[in-house]
């Protein structure tokens, strides 16, 4: 039987040797982890719609470094993209992107990436499966209705209208959400010390 | 890694990035209290002589770059025939496309390493919160660095996958990505930590 030494956790945590540093380059790999899975190729959806892996880092972010450096990483990531670098899927970036159509669910990511994380931080239940239902939460519900909020103001449409055109792609991200529960889930079997929002 | 700004000098580029971004979040603030047609029609007139003034490269640039907007133009033009408000219609993709072309004017004539200083010293209050403009200005260093980085390791994970099996990886990859990534974090933040810290 292993001994196990007690976690650092609480607000001693910060004082172990190193902590910042890992925390620093865990959000600053995951914002190009973000990056990443954007400029990976698209698959077209049978609606259509073109999805990339891109919001599933959004998500990943929040499952597997929890709420604050969840948030962090996507934060970084947009700061880098309203800077000029076209991270976004499709090689959007620059501060167009801000004015643009889409802007509610750029706000949204970082929310979304803390709200996942938080959801599983909080619950006992077996990662995988909280880990799929925090994202369906966080990342599909919360950025959603920041997302669906941009479209109407942004697009001059009422909220049920805007969140008509916003259900294109709820299939897509049902699909991601899965996935990053079982993505979450062979993490923790294969690292279980590196998955900081169980940490 | 190729960033949005023109290579085509203008003389945009000579003016100070702050100042750019102060007259951009001014103009956009201003286009979506407009809802006169005429109005609207000249401040889109305007944004098109800005983007003239650069020259015949850069103008057809700045027209790619609003490429992304077309599902967003052509749901408007479809709801807006059908319920037939035209007008109402046009002075939506007015806006739309002017707060976008300006917003991409001010990234196509910023360098990156400009964009990065604005952002640094909009950051530097928040130096008593835990992030000091040099934190950020190593994450910001680190992601750089480590999207090449992480792209060429999913080419690897992707093809030794197709070395071993006829069929397509898909989001089997995901796993070893994700896995890289968190490895990658904690060598980096031992390497750092050789190296005397993060400041």
């Amino acid at each position: 039987m292993p001994t196990t030494l007690p976690r650092p956790c609480g607000p001693a945590a910060g004082l172990v040797k190193g902590a910042m540093e890992r925390t620093l380059t865990h959000v600053a790999l995951f914002a190009a982890l973000i990056a990443v899975l954007g400029l990976v190729p698209q698959i077209t959806l049978a609606t259509g719609v073109p999805i990339t892996a891109q919001s599933l880092g959004i998500m990943l972010c929040g499952t597997v470094l929890g709420a604050r450096r969840g948030a962090l990483a996507v934060l970084l990531f947009l700061a880098l993209v309203a800077a000029g670098l076209p991270l976004l899927s499709g090689g959007r970036g620059g501060l167009g992107v801000f004015a643009g159509p889409s802007v509610g669910y750029i706000v949204g990511f970082p929310i979304a990436a803390f709200v996942t994380g938080w959801l599983v931080e909080r619950t006992t239940m077996p990662i995988g499966f909280a880990a799929s239902a925090a994202a369906v939460i966080g990342g599909i519900g919360v950025l959603y209705v920041f997302g669906i909020a941009g479209l109407s103001l942004m697009l001059d449409k009422t909220l049920p209208e805007a969140a008509f055109l916003g259900m294109a792609y709820l299939p897509g991200d049902i699909l991601k959400a899965v996935l990053a529960g079982l993505v979450t889930q062979s993490l923790a079997r294969m690292r279980p010390a590196s998955l900081l929002s169980r940490a | 890694m190729l960033t949005l700004t023109s290579p085509v000098e203008t003389w945009a580029h000579r003016i100070p990035a702050g100042w750019k971004l102060l007259a951009l979040a001014a103009a956009t603030t201003g286009l979506f209290t407009l809802t006169f047609l005429p109005a609207l029609t000249a401040v889109l007139a305007a944004g098109v002589v800005l983007c003239l003034s650069g020259g015949r490269t850069f103008a057809l640039a700045a027209l790619r770059l609003l490429w992304p907007l077309w599902p967003f133009i052509a749901v408007i033009l479809v709801w807006h025939l059908w319920t037939r408000d035209l007008t109402g219609g046009t002075v939506i993709l007015l806006r739309l496309v002017t707060a976008v072309a300006l917003a991409n004017f001010v990234t196509m004539t910023t360098r990156l390493s400009d964009m990065i200083t604005v952002l640094q010293w909009l950051a530097a209050p928040l130096a008593p919160l835990g992030l000091p403009p040099r934190r950020l200005a190593l994450a910001v260093a680190l992601v750089i660095r480590f999207i090449p980085v992480m792209l060429d390791r999913l080419t690897q994970i992707t093809e030794s996958w197709s070395a071993r099996s006829p069929r397509r990886p898909r989001w089997r990859v995901l796993v070893p990505a994700t896995l890289a990534a968190l490895d990658d974090a904690d060598h980096a933040a031992e390497a750092l930590r050789a190296r005397g810290g993060a400041g």
